[in-house]
């Protein structure tokens, strides 16, 4: 296989970064929306899992 | 609810504890030889396999893969069957898996001594290990999943999303980057080429920092930290969004080890970017870890295991500031190629995964062989010597890459670059020798650790499988309050592992497919041809000699480059390089325009004896190439490779290629004699010649206007 360049200009490449860009604040921000209204007990619960192994 | 008794298996996290403490020691002491073999070049004893440019890849692999990915192996084994409450799924499994790593080690370390290697940086071993990397890779991989399917806790706790993060991004990273043609039994060339095959591998680069010796690490912090210290982790919502940002982020970052190269200009700016956005969540991650201490300080100065943790996370906060700060451009114009990044490397290495293993084994071993540990002194001494070894290992590395960067970029008042490129390099020997004297220091405490763990096993009884027990998982969980979408995918490793398979995924997929693509992103040049026969193979012996590691090829756009090597470098002179070959760090200078600079025969003497051409050079003879015979068999696979990988050569040429050989290596043999040199016939040398005097010259045929117009535009995007 070779590596043929399909296309032959790249139009508006600053697309890339702001695409990027804005995925990443979606992503993050549903992140920290589920991060800061899940459940107080939940999040209680699993931060002891270390802890609660029986040994030592 | 009724409980079930179960064994944990320490048996297999065992193993993997004596291979992390061998594997630490040898790869450490060849990073030493490694390191001394800069100012004292002889050490090499004249022998291939001990020269620089082999032992380097082995210390990196050896670090990496041996110490840090045995590291990894102990610290998941033990944990993840603790935090799934349950054994880890087959013991078969685990044991094809320990042993298949240890062989890819030894046979890696034995093959990279050799020189088989494929020349790509920290991805080094040849196409059989990688196939055998990812065949065991694999069968941790169901190993992993295995354990987490069985569970017997609903919750996946966030140290298993980080192994599994690791898991599957190192198996995309591994996969892509190692896509090669194989040649014979241990040769291979990259499937991609010059900007494509430097993009490709800087983002595998940068992400094996990221994916193996980060995220798992994390994994590790999220587990041991809470148990060392008794208490659960500062913020158990903060680590939720560190681990989404963090490895959404990471996987973006790789082209800021090619600022102000030939790289599409677009594609340096995403790294930017995203290289300065990681600070959020590495420190996230780092701050997590510290205010977990909070009221407990008073135990740091007590227990030494948490002493090392602290520290480990300390520097994993320096190197994760740092980071960032070296990618910015004008930061980065200073700091690349130099030992700037080799200091940056060892805080991470030596701090955050050197420390950390080390804090972990000081509070495993004594917990599996039910015994206190043999001398809290001893490990107190072996904490403040690998702190003081850290510190004379990167200060002076600090210190000598910013003077050596000022140097090369000082002009005269007449505008003369004021330094040779020699004199920088002696300038800095006296922090090259310091920063091995702090090597040394941390290969004692290492070695002190190394004491203080076996009188501890051996006044200790091992439980190879530990009892436990468990209720087993109810089949229809209770939920807490409102039930999100995110515990659809946090209760459930498999859509854990597609979500993150398609966070770093994209990232990768925006970066490179227009790279490959589009074609204005690499402007062909005319006049740049495929190497001739005797070309190659002097390129496969620079490759097989890792002449790459101490050596750029890339002249980047500044003043002081240019008037020192020539042009800067153009994507399209790179079109046919499989690898490429623009290395990351100047020890000496850079190459990309040597072609034509000096006569053959400077070169042939150059190569037996560095310092007589160049007074003072740290450079390591390379005698054998004077003896080795060139294997012409070889000839006509080398063409028929690089024909299918999609260079130029005429159809049936494989058959006459070496013909053409045979013409050069007489024509370069007639110039040696010319300064009175006689070399047998087919050697080696001459070969190597060959491809050094061809390096640049293409360009210097090109008509001037062409090459600058061509690509001006696309290198600096506008």
């Amino acid at each position: 296989m070779k590596f043929i360049h399909y296309i032959e200009r790249v139009g508006g490449v600053s697309v890339y970064g702001i695409f990027s860009l804005a995925l990443f604040g979606l992503i993050f921000g549903v992140m920290l929306v589920w991060a800061l209204r899940a459940d107080r007990n939940m999040i209680k619960e699993i931060s002891q899992i270390p802890l609660d192994d029986q040994t030592n | 609810m009724p409980t079930e008794q179960f064994y944990y298996d320490n048996k297999t996290v065992k193993r993997f504890a004596y291979a992390v403490l061998f594997w630490s020691i040898v790869g450490m002491l060849a990073g030493l030889w490694a390191s001394i073999s800069l100012f004292y070049p002889s050490i090499n004893l004249g022998l291939p396999a001990t020269s620089f440019g082999r032992m380097r890849p082995v210390h990196t692999n050896a670090v990496i893969f041996a110490f840090v990915g045995n590291g990894i192996f102990m610290g998941v084994y033990y944990s993840l069957q603790r935090l799934c409450k349950t054994r880890m799924y087959s013991n078969l499994l685990s044991s094809l898996h320990f042993w298949g790593w240890q062989l890819i080690i030894v046979v890696g370390a034995v093959t990279l001594w050799m020189g088989k290697t494929s020349g790509k940086e920290y991805a080094e071993l040849e196409w059989p290990l990688d196939i055998a990397i990812a065949v065991v890779w694999i069968i941790f991989g169901i190993n992993l999943f295995g354990t987490i399917l069985k569970r017997r806790e609903k919750h996946i706790y966030v140290a298993i999303w980080f192994y599994i993060a690791t898991w599957v991004t190192v198996a995309m990273l591994h996969i892509v980057n190692s896509v090669e043609l194989p040649v014979s039994m241990w040769k291979s060339y990259s499937w991609y080429a010059g900007v494509q095959d430097a993009l490709v591998q800087w983002w595998y680069g940068h992400n094996a920092v990221a994916f193996f010796l980060t995220t798992p690490y994390l994994g590790l912090m999220y587990y041991f930290l809470p148990k060392a210290a008794n208490r659960p982790i500062y913020s158990y919502r903060l680590s939720i969004i560190h681990f989404w940002a963090l490895i959404f982020i990471y996987i973006w970052a790789g082209p800021h080890h090619l600022l102000y190269t030939a790289l599409p200009d677009w594609a340096q700016s995403l790294g930017v970017v995203f290289s300065i956005m990681l600070i959020a969540p590495s420190w996230g991650g780092m701050l997590n870890g510290l205010f977990t201490l909070r009221g407990a300080w008073d135990r740091v100065r007590e227990d030494p295991v948490l002493k090392f943790l602290v520290v480990a996370i300390t520097c994993y906060g320096m190197a994760t500031f740092e980071g960032p700060m070296l990618s910015l451009k004008n930061v980065n114009a200073i700091s690349h190629f130099t030992d700037w990044t080799i200091a940056h490397v060892h805080i991470g290495a030596l701090g955050w995964n050197g420390f950390l293993t080390f804090g972990i084994l000081y509070w495993l071993i004594p917990r599996m062989w039910n015994t206190p540990l043999y001398s809290k002194k001893l490990a107190g001494t072996h904490f403040w010597i690998g702190t003081i070894g850290i510190v004379l290992y990167a200060v002076p590395l600090y210190w000598a890459g910013f003077t050596q960067s000022m140097m090369w970029k000082n002009f005269t008042e007449e505008g003369q670059l004021r330094f040779q490129f020699l004199e920088t390099v002696t300038h800095i020997l006296p922090m090259y020798i310091t920063r091995s004297i702090g090597g040394t220091l941390y290969i004692i405490g290492a070695l002190i650790m190394v004491y203080n763990l076996r009188k501890t096993i051996k006044q200790g009884q091992f439980s190879a499988n530990e009892l436990a027990e468990a209720p087993a998982l109810p089949a229809v969980a209770e939920t807490h309050g409102r039930t999100y979408w995110h515990r659809w995918i946090e209760r459930r490793p498999l859509q854990m592992l597609v979500f993150s398979l398609v966070a770093v995924a994209i990232g990768g997929m925006i970066e490179m497919i227009p790279t490959f693509l589009v074609k204005s992103n690499i402007p062909t040049i005319s006049s740049v041809k495929p190497y001739t026969p005797l070309e190659l193979h002097g390129r496969d012996i620079y490759v097989r000699e890792g002449c790459y590691l101490c050596h750029s090829q890339m002249v980047r756009p500044f003043r002081d480059e240019v008037a020192r090597y020539g042009e800067y470098s153009k994507a399209g002179e790179f079109v046919y390089d499989h690898p490429f070959q623009w290395g990351s760090k100047r020890t000496g200078p850079d190459l990309a325009r040597v072609g034509g600079k000096y006569p053959d025969s400077w070169h042939y003497n150059h190569l037996l004896d560095p310092t007589s051409m160049s007074p003072g050079s740290i450079m390591p003879n390379y005698g054998w190439l004077f003896d080795h015979e060139l294997d012409t068999l070889r000839t006509p696979s080398m063409i028929r490779a690089m024909q299918r990988l999609g260079v130029p050569y005429p159809a049936g040429y494989a058959s006459e290629a070496n013909n053409d050989l045979s013409a050069q290596e007489a024509s370069i043999r007639a110039s040696l004699k010319g300064d009175k040199i006689s070399t047998g016939g087919n050697k080696e040398i001459v070969a190597l010649i060959a491809y050094l005097q061809r390096l640049g010259k293409d360009i210097k045929a090109a008509p001037k206007e062409q090459t600058a117009m061509k690509d001006g535009g696309a290198l600096m995007g506008n």
